[in-house]
């Protein structure tokens, strides 16, 4: 393998980088960077206007494998990963069986390996508690043996305040992050829409806001007692939604706590009204649901400012048999692995609210960070880890391209602006087919 | 002039002179209905299939009189021993009952927004005889039927709906229909039974009753389910009765005759004592005569539309 690609801009914040160069890639390697001649044996790409970057890395998919083949496969899991611009997944433990044994953590990052010859490096979580149940700790050593990357107990909750305490004491030893699904179930309830106008207009059962932040305020508390005791917290949000999240991530966070937080690009985009606008369109139920539009622009604030840490998908794939239903008896969740590089850009970077440097903060840097990853260097010598992005390039989202086995998307039929060209990663390029 | 829309999903947003043709168009069939020969040929050849996902009695037999006084051919489904039972999925069952070559659908789901999915479906017309905690809007309809029978007018009245407005989707049809036709609508109930944001819509909230009764001239009584004292949304239904039921007592407080309405079944001695529900104030056995008759207009509207 040699490709050079001629006259790309290369950006890495972390590297303080941003310039236009030739780049050449051998055997998987960055052999080269500035001019470069052309060669007969080098596959050459003229990459004018285009952008190559650190490799993205969503850190909230859910593969389904073990358990849910019918929704999703590590294998087309990682393919969608691929064709959406990813070269690194985290995969949420909420299999059957759930991955709160090592060799659901074996079984996956063995699976992973087979996918597109192990061009995408997935990165499974391990479950905070069995079967995700939030009342007993699951072997969390034994699991960071494995691998376990992270730990959550995503699509649930756990809501035993005591478990919570031994979980943040116990998975403090191991230098790893928790991943909080923030739900007080009490009050969600069998919610089905944010608690507000439009739940009322539609009738939908109502999940307040609060239910978000009444457990991300539990955990916050819960650090600061414990934060003189442990040697060092690390607490990430997974899909933050609400304004009054937003304002606790940033209070604490001021106070000095080591908290970060992710948003998804449904929660920055949609809002509960379009539940109305949809006549109850299933690909609009998600948990935490989606809320109003003075949310989204905290959200959307946040973002900006870097309150907010990181961009996720949270990748959920149903069966279209199981979202081709009634609003109350649809799963929650939609799929986002295909569209997230594509709606951010169009979305957030070409309308100038924020750069493509934050772009790939929120998408590479950021989140290997958070998870405690080497950055992605891109410099000659260094293993190419990397996604390759057209910013300009339009076009229109269509479900016959994804690689994802389920098509509940609610950004079908969007026009955007700026698409994944591909990515090269583990000696191996995958080109978009978007 | 055709309604604006081939189904009935609801009455969020339409319009005022199709509320009022429907209205109009159930005068005349309630005149049909006073006749000793009760039936019109009017629907004669269409399929009417009636799709019950969630138990119904007075509904369920109201539609079913109204479409067979059409000459319409009627087929009933209920889920209980269906193929909803053995695990076909909601899907699959309404694509089944299309390919049977059927006209329109009425349906009645414990799901909101479940009529609203049969019009992604199906090409038939679609009436909503109630889905989930969203709306009911042929309830709503002959409620308001019933009011501008016995009051000359809708515009200006005033109507209070008394109970558990969170849950119910006789409430939000009412409130929907009759603020496009000028009333002047509130709702009473226990704080943990009023839904978000409700004052958006332009109603005003009470939580005494006693304060309400001297103002209106209509009071629309809905059904407590009984289910709710285990959800902790109030402390028994003794306390309902005492605070929000309707007796014979607390309308003494009126300033003039109130219509009392109730959609049904009704829970004597919760939100209705037994004297007030079979008082002469009471028009509760009117609502359900109007009901056919509205629904007949209703049916015949959406059935003709296009011939």
């Amino acid at each position: 393998m040699k490709i050079l690609f001629k006259n790309a801009r290369i950006i890495n914040p972390a590297q303080k980088l941003d310039e236009i160069a030739d780049i050449l890639i051998v055997d998987g390697k960055i052999e080269k960077i500035g001019k470069i001649e052309e060669n007969e044996n080098f596959q050459v790409y003229d990459f004018t206007n285009k952008i190559i970057s650190p490799g993205f890395i969503d850190m909230h998919v859910h593969l389904r494998e073990p358990g849910f083949e019918h929704k999703e496969t590590i294998k087309t899991g990682i393919e969608a990963g691929a064709n959406g611009g990813f070269t690194a997944l985290c995969c949420m433990p909420n299999t059957n069986p759930t991955a709160d044994d090592p060799s659901v953590i074996e079984y996956v990052k063995k699976k992973s390996k087979e996918a597109l010859g192990g061009i995408v490096d997935v990165y499974p979580i391990g479950a905070i508690t069995k079967r995700i149940e939030g009342l007993e700790l699951a072997p969390i050593a034994e699991l960071v043996e494995a691998g376990a990357i992270a730990f959550s107990d995503d699509g649930n909750c756990v809501q035993n305040s005591s478990v919570m305490r031994k979980a943040f004491e116990y998975i403090s030893m191991f230098d790893k992050a928790i991943i909080q699904h923030c739900e007080d179930k009490t009050l969600s309830g069998n919610g089905l829409a944010n608690e507000g106008y439009w739940s009322t207009i539609l009738g939908l059962t109502p999940y307040p806001d609060i239910s978000e932040e009444i457990i991300l305020y539990r955990d916050l508390r819960l650090l600061s007692y414990l934060k003189p005791k442990i040697k060092k917290e690390k607490y990430h949000i997974a899909h933050i939604s609400s304004r009054g999240s937003i304002e606790l991530l940033k209070k604490f966070k001021d106070a000095g706590l080591n908290i970060t937080a992710e948003v998804t690009p449904h929660h920055l985009l949609l809002t509960d009204e379009d539940i109305w606008k949809s006549n109850y369109d299933t690909n609009l139920k998600v948990n935490p649901p989606l809320k109003s539009g003075d949310d989204v622009d905290a959200l959307v604030e946040a973002l900006k400012d870097g309150t907010i840490d990181a961009i996720a998908s949270d990748h959920a794939p149903h069966a279209p048999e199981e979202k081709e239903s009634d609003f109350a008896s649809a799963p929650f969740g939609i799929i986002g692995l295909e569209t997230t590089v594509g709606l951010i850009l169009s979305e957030f970077v070409n309308k100038g609210i924020i750069t493509i440097h934050k772009m790939i903060e929120l998408l590479s840097i950021n989140p290997r960070k958070i998870l405690g990853l080497e950055p992605v260097k891109i410099s000659e010598g260094e293993k190419a880890n990397l996604t390759l992005l057209d910013p300009n390039l339009e076009w229109i989202v269509d479900e016959r391209k994804f690689k994802s086995k389920s098509k509940n998307s609610p950004f079908i039929g969007w026009k955007l602006k700026g698409k994944p060209l591909g990515i090269i990663n583990n000696g191996k390029v995958f080109w978009s087919s978007l | 002039m055709p309604l604006k829309s081939r189904h009935l999903l609801g009455l969020e947003g339409m319009p005022k002179e199709d509320i009022e043709l429907i209205l109009n168009t159930a005068v005349s069939f309630k005149e049909v209905l006073e006749r000793p020969i009760k039936k019109v040929p009017t629907l004669q050849g269409k399929t009417i299939v009636n799709l019950f996902f969630e138990s119904s009695t007075r509904t369920r037999i109201s539609f079913e009189l109204a479409e067979r006084r059409l000459s319409a051919d009627v087929v009933n489904f209920t889920t209980a021993g269906s193929s909803i039972a053995k695990g076909e999925t909601f899907k699959d069952t309404i694509k089944n009952i299309e390919a049977m070559k059927i006209d329109m659908v009425v349906i009645r789901h414990s799901s909101s927004g479940a009529a609203h999915f049969l019009t992604k479906i199906i090409d038939a017309n679609v009436i909503n005889a109630g889905d989930g905690t969203h709306e009911h809007p042929t309830q709503a309809l002959l409620d308001i039927f019933t009011i501008r029978e016995k009051l000359g007018k809708v515009q200006g009245i005033n109507v209070c709906i008394v109970g558990d407005i969170l849950h119910s989707r006789v409430a939000r049809s009412n409130i929907f229909g009759l603020k496009t036709l000028g009333a002047n609508v509130s709702v009473c109930g226990p704080e943990t039974l009023i839904p978000k944001e409700i004052e958006k819509l332009g109603v005003e909230i009470y939580h005494n009753i006693e304060d309400v009764i001297p103002k209106v001239d209509v009071l629309n009584v809905l059904r407590l389910q009984l289910e709710r004292q285990n959800s902790a949304f109030i402390p028994s239904l003794q306390e309902y009765h005492k605070h929000f039921g309707i007796t014979r007592e607390k309308l003494e407080k009126a300033t003039k005759p109130i219509l009392i309405m109730h959609p049904g079944p009704i829970n004597r001695g919760v939100e209705l004592s037994s004297d007030v529900a079979d008082s002469e104030h009471s028009v509760i056995l009117e609502q359900v005569t109007n009901g056919v008759a509205v629904r007949m207009a209703i049916l015949y509207l959406l059935g003709t539309m296009g011939n």
